[in-house]
């Protein structure tokens, strides 16, 4: 398994602020079990990924392992 | 040096806090403090803020160290709410203290615009009865341009 979480609007884009997906390998592999439309709005650039609580560089290099915590968070808007 | 950053869920009284931060401060000629709080107007019946653990009071305490690295301060003080607020409601309150008061000034005001356009904040507003996610300002960016 692998836990998602949608911070910030994403929240509304997802339906829950976390939902728990079967494993998987790639970034790729897990937008392509979503919603097309989820999926859409997550590919958005100006969208973070952490990966268990450390910010991920690259989406395209992260090889994820069950039990996984990741983490969409969308442009920041605190103050 | 003394820094102490709070990430509370709870209510907190900026007046205690800023008299308990300044009863140690007896070397600082200066101590500046910023008070934020939730404003009324245009309807706004609530206010949320959501953080991420893993990354929320981390990235506090690292800005933080920043800003003690770069001003000769005596101390900092950093408290952000998270959770659900009404107006009038304190958000954030940033207080710094220095021998000198320009450090002060400089290092409170560099907290607040990176706490603002940084931090792993997210912000919803109820107005109307409905809830309202609020999208960033690109003035809050152009604040963090000046600091280099």
């Amino acid at each position: 398994m692998l836990k998602l979480v949608f911070l910030g609007r994403l929240e509304d884009a997802a339906g829950a602020a976390e939902r728990e997906i079967e494993a998987a390998e790639t970034y790729d592999d897990v937008l392509a079990g979503l919603e097309p439309e989820l999926a859409a709005t997550l590919r958005d650039v100006r969208i973070r990924l952490a990966l268990d609580g450390v910010l991920v560089g690259d989406p395209a290099s992260l090889s994820l392992r069950d039990g996984q915590e990741l983490a969409f968070l969308p442009p920041v808007s605190g103050g | 040096m003394i820094t102490d950053v709070r990430l509370l869920c709870e209510p907190f009284d900026p007046a205690a806090e800023l008299a308990a931060f300044s009863a140690g401060q007896t070397t600082a000629g200066g101590i500046v403090s910023f008070l934020g709080q939730v404003r009324s107007g245009g309807g706004v019946q609530a206010l949320e803020l959501r953080h991420y653990e893993p990354l929320t009071l981390p990235g506090m305490q690292k800005l933080a160290e920043k800003a003690t690295r770069r001003w000769p301060l005596d101390a900092l003080l950093i408290i952000h709410r998270s959770g659900l607020m009404h107006p009038g409601d304190p958000i954030v309150l940033v207080a710094a203290a220095s021998r000198h008061r320009r450090d002060s000034f400089a290092a409170a005001e560099f907290a607040m615009d990176h706490l603002k356009s940084e931090s792993w904040f997210w912000k919803r507003e109820r107005a109307g009865g409905e809830w309202r996610w609020i999208e960033p300002r690109e003035v809050d960016f152009e604040a963090l341009q000046r600091w280099g």
